[in-house]
């Protein structure tokens, strides 16, 4: 068992995808589900910039493109999904997820 | 180089750990910028400048201030950002299957033998970033600037209320 760079970084990013993957199991408030997912989205960023810096990269500037479009895809989902949360809070005046249980507005 | 690591990917981690499990929604989100700036330091730390800034500027600047807005739109009371606690079978279940995941994860690095090449971080200036912005990758970039349009419009309409609505709920 080696800890080099590139195991180090896979093993930061996996244990923060966990983190947030746990905040968004565990936790009832619709915000913090939405931010469980944003966090398990940035740790997929951090594996492809560990792959860029430390993988046999074909072309030098592949790692970034791909994160800076990760990073307006996640940008527009954050917007969408908190759109969605203040329509769902208008409706049933909650943003717990147990009493957002149906879809007719 | 090793100790850097680690010293963010700890702070990156506690924060988003605390701020995941505390019951202030406010404070989780401030928690959560502090987890968000270690990400950047480690885009820093990994030699990707300009991804760094792009995370700060776009998590720690951007969607910050929107989940906080977020989170004042839909408080119950003026002063109350508190949220009721949760279930505790539901929080022991997640965290086993968070964990059983991360083990998972774990194994599978630890069992995978990957040759990181030693040489320095391959250097890219803003300049290199620009061209293949618009010469290789221009067609995702045009794809993504309408995404992002298309998103943020819907996101307008969804959050917009009907004038009938409000008209409704004023009678």
């Amino acid at each position: 068992m080696s800890l080099d760079p590139l195991h180090l970084c896979l093993l930061f990013s996996s244990a923060l995808f966990c983190v947030g993957l746990i905040g968004a199991l565990a936790r009832s408030s619709t915000i913090l589900v939405l931010l469980g997912i944003e966090l398990m989205l940035n740790a997929a960023n951090i594996n492809f910039i560990a792959f860029w810096r430390y993988g046999p990269a074909p072309a030098p500037a592949t790692g970034v493109m791909f994160v800076i479009f990760s990073i307006a895809v996640a940008a527009a989902e954050a917007a969408v999904g908190l759109a969605l949360i203040i329509a769902v809070y208008r409706h049933q005046k909650s943003i717990r997820l147990q009493e957002a249980n149906r879809l007719k507005g | 180089m090793i100790a850097a690591l680690v010293i963010i990917a700890v702070i990156t981690l506690a924060t988003a750990a605390v701020a995941l499990a505390l019951r202030n929604l406010i404070h989780s989100v401030l928690l959560l910028v502090a987890s968000w700036f270690g990400i950047a330091a480690f885009y820093l730390w990994a030699g990707a400048e300009f991804v760094a800034f792009a995370q700060v500027l776009v998590y720690v600047g951007a969607v910050s201030m929107v989940v906080l807005f977020a989170v004042l739109l839909t408080r119950r009371s003026r002063v109350e950002t508190v949220v009721s606690p949760d279930s505790l079978s539901r929080a022991v279940s997640a965290v086993i299957t968070g964990v059983a995941v991360f083990g998972v994860l774990a194994t599978a690095i630890f069992g995978t033998r990957l040759t990181p090449s030693t040489a320095a971080a391959p250097t890219v200036t803003v300049r290199d970033i620009g061209t293949q912005l618009m010469g290789t990758h221009a067609a995702a970039l045009l794809i993504i600037g309408l995404l992002l349009t298309v998103a943020l419009l819907g996101a307008v309409v969804l959050a917009a209320q009907d004038p009938d609505e409000t008209n409704k709920d004023a009678s």
